[in-house]
C-alpha cells in the first residue's frame, strides 16, 4: 500500500480578482522507502499540493475535488462534512503520520525557546510518555542526525545554531514522531552548497533507515538527480510528466521537460554546450485556459493544443507524460 | 596581450562591528588581502560560500565600500582614492547588476525614469527626446517592448526586472559590469535567459564582467577565468574549465565535488567530499591558513603561517600543498 496516494487534487484560491486554480487534477502516490522529487517552478502549484494534503491551506483556499489517503486512510477535506472534525483528523495527523520539513531554517523555528521545547512538543503530543523519557528520544533524534554533543546543545537556542544546523533541527523535528510520509519543501535552498551536500547525504541515509516515504518539493534538477527515486514534473497547477530519475533525465518526453533539462549547465560537461532557455514566463493561474498550460512557451505547440488538455499517456509502469505531441495522430519529429 | 582593464592588489575590507566605550572592538575580515585581474571583454567569476567576502570584493570595486588597504587599478588608475570629475567619469564606465530585481528598483519610479536617470545625472544627451529614445533602444536590447516605458516594476516579472536592471546598467555604455549574483532570484527557465542576454551584450558592446554567484555551474558556463573565495581570502584563480576538470586546492575540490550534479547515474557513481564542520567566523578566523580547520589534508604547517600563492601551471593556488620550498 502506498503511504501516501492523491488522487485528482484540484486546489483553488478565491482572491479579489477572481479564482485562481492552483492545483489541477493532481495525482500521485509515495511507497515506503522511497523519495519522490516534485519539480517546478514558482507558481507551478508545486507547495500548494502539499499544503492541501497537510491541511494547511490559506484561509482563501479550499480542496474542490480529489482523494487523499495516507497508509489507506482516508483523510480528503471533503470526505468530512464538518470543517471542525477534518480539522481534529489533521492535528492529530501532523508531526505524526505526517511531518513537514520547511524551506527556511532561521524562521522555522522559534527564537524565544529552547531547542529542548521545540523537540518534545511533538513527541509529548503523540505519545503517552513522561517528559523524561520524551527529552531521551529527543537526545537520541538529536545524535540521529549529526548533531555533536547533542545533550548539551539541547539547552540551547535557535540562534546558538548555524543554517545548517538548525535544518538538522528541523529534519530531527520531523522525524519525532515516526512519520510515514515527510514533506520537504526545498529543504537544502537556503544553505550553502557543502552544507547542501551535508543535509542531502543526511537525508540520503535516513531514507534508508526509516520506514517513510519522503516527497522533496524543489527546483533544482541536480539536487533531484542526486536523491530522487522517482520525479514529478508540474507546470501550471499540473502534473505534466512523471517517472523514475533515468526516465526523466534520460528519456524526457514532455517538451516542457526537455526544456528544463536544456536550460541548465552541468558542470561535469566539459565542452560549453549553449543554454537553451524557454522563453516566455510562467502562466497566469488565474485565467488559465482549458489547453495545455505550456502551450504558450512549446516550440511544438499544435492547434489542439490551446483547446483541450491532453490525456495523460503512459510509457511504463512509472512513466508517463500528458502532451499532444505522444498522441498517434500528431506528426512525428523528423516528418 | 593587452593590459587589463582591472587589477586589484591586496585588497582588504575591514567592518568595525562593536566597539564603543565599554566593549571590546570587533572587526569583520569580510575580504582579507586578495589579488586578481580581469582582462578586457573576459568574464571573471568569483565564487565561494556566503560569507566568503565575493560580494564585498565586488561592492569595493563599484566604490560602495572603502577599502582597509591595497590597490585597485582600473585602466591603470588607482581608483580607491579619486575624486571630483576623475570620479564621475569611473561612475560611469563601471556598474553593477544586483541580485534582487525586486528590491533594486523603486517602485514609485517608470521603468522609464529608472532607465533614464543615469542618463540624466551624467548629462549623457542635451535633450530629453534623445534621452528617451535611447531608453526605448535599450529596452529593446534587453527584450522587453519599447511601450513598457510608461509601466512601474511591479507590473514586471522577476526575469523582466532583471531585464529593466541590465537596461539600466547599459545606459551608460559602462566598460566592466559587477554581476553580483544576478540569476540567484530566478526560477530555472529564466535564468538561462538572462544569462544568454549577458552573453550576447558583452559580445556587442565589449564589456568585462565579474561575475559573482555561488551557483557553481551557472558560473563555470559564464566564465572565461574563475576565482575561488574561502573566508576572505582568494584560494585559487585559473581558466574556468581548468579549473573544474583538475581543481587544485583542497576547497575548490570540496566545493566542487558538493554540487549536485543533474544527471541521475553520475550523481550515483560520484564521491563526495563531504566537508567537515561549518564556516568559521570571520571575526576570528583560524591562524595560518583559513581552510585548515575543515581541511582533510591539513597538517601542522598550516597552522603556523599564512600558505604563499604559488603558480601552478597557469593556475595560481594558495595552499602549502603546492609550495615547494
Amino acid at each position: 500500500m502506498s503511504m501516501l496516494e492523491i488522487k485528482n487534487l484540484s486546489t483553488e484560491f478565491s482572491t479579489e480578482n477572481g479564482t485562481v486554480q492552483a492545483v489541477r487534477d493532481v495525482s500521485l502516490h509515495v511507497e515506503k522507502g522511497e523519495v519522490l522529487g516534485v519539480v517546478g517552478e514558482s507558481g507551478s502549484g508545486k507547495s500548494q499540493t502539499m499544503f492541501s494534503v497537510m491541511g494547511l491551506l490559506a484561509g482563501n483556499g479550499k480542496v474542490v475535488e480529489g482523494e487523499i489517503h495516507i497508509d489507506g486512510k482516508d483523510i480528503s477535506p471533503l470526505s468530512f462534512k464538518k470543517a471542525k472534525e477534518y480539522d481534529a483528523v489533521m492535528s492529530d495527523i501532523r508531526g505524526n503520520d505526517m511531518a513537514m520539513i520547511f524551506q527556511d531554517p532561521m524562521t522555522f523555528l522559534n527564537p524565544v525557546l529552547r531547542i529542548e521545547k521545540q523537540l518534545i512538543e511533538p513527541i509529548l503530543n503523540h505519545n503517552d510518555i513522561s517528559k523524561a523519557e520524551a527529552k531521551e528520544r529527543a537526545i537520541e533524534l538529536m545524535r540521529k542526525v549529526g548533531i555533536p554533543s547533542p545533550e548539551k546543545r539541547i539547552r540551547q537556542y535557535p540562534f546558538q545554531f548555524s543554517g545548517g544546523m538548525r535544518q538538522r533541527i528541523i529534519i530531527a523535528i520531523a522525524l519525532a514522531c515516526n512519520p510515514k510520509v515527510i514533506i520537504a519543501d526545498e529543504p537544502t535552498t537556503a544553505l550553502d552548497v557543502t552544507i547542501q551536500a551535508q543535509v542531502l547525504d543526511l537525508i540520503g541515509n535516513l531514507k534508508d533507515e526509516l520506514d517513510s516515504g519522503i516527497i522533496m518539493i524543489t527546483h533544482d534538477l541536480g539536487v533531484v538527480a542526486s536523491i530522487c527515486d522517482r520525479i514529478a514534473i508540474m507546470y501550471g497547477g499540473k502534473i505534466v510528466e512523471i517517472g523514475t530519475a533515468d526516465e526523466i533525465f534520460y528519456e524526457p518526453k514532455h517538451p516542457y521537460t526537455k526544456g528544463l533539462l536544456d536550460c541548465i549547465s552541468n558542470p561535469e560537461d566539459l565542452d560549453k554546450k549553449e543554454l537553451r532557455p524557454i522563453p516566455g514566463s510562467p502562466p497566469d493561474l488565474l485565467n488559465i485556459g482549458k489547453g495545455c498550460p505550456f502551450t504558450d512557451r512549446c516550440e511544438k505547440a499544435m492547434k489542439i493544443c490551446k483547446l483541450e488538455m491532453p490525456d495523460t499517456k503512459v510509457f511504463s509502469d512509472t512513466h508517463s507524460c500528458a502532451c499532444w505531441l505522444t498522441h498517434p495522430m500528431a506528426k512525428k519529429e523528423g516528418n | 596581450m593587452s593590459d587589463p582593464i582591472l587589477t586589484i592588489e591586496n585588497l582588504k575590507v575591514h567592518f568595525q562591528i562593536a566597539g564603543g566605550l565599554f566593549t571590546k572592538k570587533q572587526i569583520v575580515k569580510a575580504v582579507d588581502g586578495i589579488s586578481f585581474s580581469i582582462m578586457p571583454k573576459e568574464t571573471f567569476g568569483l565564487v565561494g560560500e556566503s560569507g566568503c567576502g565575493k560580494s564585498t570584493t565586488g561592492r569595493a570595486i563599484v566604490k560602495i565600500n572603502q577599502p582597509t588597504d591595497g590597490k585597485i587599478f582600473f585602466e591603470g588608475r588607482d581608483i580607491t582614492k579619486i575624486k571630483g570629475a576623475e570620479l564621475r567619469q569611473f561612475r560611469k564606465d563601471v556598474q553593477m547588476i544586483f541580485q534582487d530585481p525586486y528590491a533594486s528598483l523603486n517602485p514609485r519610479m517608470t521603468v522609464g525614469e529608472i532607465i533614464r536617470e543615469p542618463m540624466d545625472i551624467h548629462n549623457i544627451f542635451k535633450t530629453k527626446q534623445e534621452r528617451e529614445n535611447r531608453v526605448r533602444e535599450l529596452l529593446e536590447i534587453v527584450g522587453l517592448k519599447p511601450d513598457h516605458i510608461r509601466r512601474y516594476p511591479h507590473e514586471f516579472s522577476g526575469g523582466q526586472r532583471q531585464r529593466i536592471g541590465i537596461a539600466r546598467t547599459l545606459a551608460l555604455n559602462p566598460k566592466f559590469v559587477v554581476c553580483d549574483e544576478p540569476i540567484s532570484a530566478l526560477d530555472v527557465s529564466i535564468q538561462a535567459q538572462v544569462i544568454n542576454l549577458l552573453e550576447d551584450i558583452q559580445e556587442e558592446m565589449g564589456i568585462s564582467y565579474l561575475f559573482i554567484a555561488h551557483d557553481l555551474s551557472m558560473v563555470k558556463h559564464i566564465s572565461d577565468r574563475i576565482g575561488v573565495m574561502y573566508l576572505g581570502n582568494l584560494v585559487e584563480v585559473g581558466e574556468s574549465d581548468d579549473v573544474y576538470r583538475r581543481p587544485l586546492h583542497p576547497y575548490t575540490q570540496a566545493l566542487l565535488s558538493s554540487v549536485p550534479i543533474p544527471d541521475p547515474k553520475t550523481a550515483r557513481e560520484k564521491k563526495r567530499i563531504v566537508l567537515e564542520g561549518e564556516l568559521p567566523s570571520p571575526i576570528d578566523p583560524p591562524s595560518g591558513c583559513v581552510f585548515r580547520t575543515r581541511c582533510p589534508s591539513a597538517t601542522e604547517k598550516c597552522a603556523q603561517s599564512k600558505p604563499p600563492t604559488v603558480k601552478v601551471g597557469n593556475r595560481l593556488v594558495a595552499c602549502f600543498l603546492y609550495d615547494e620550498n
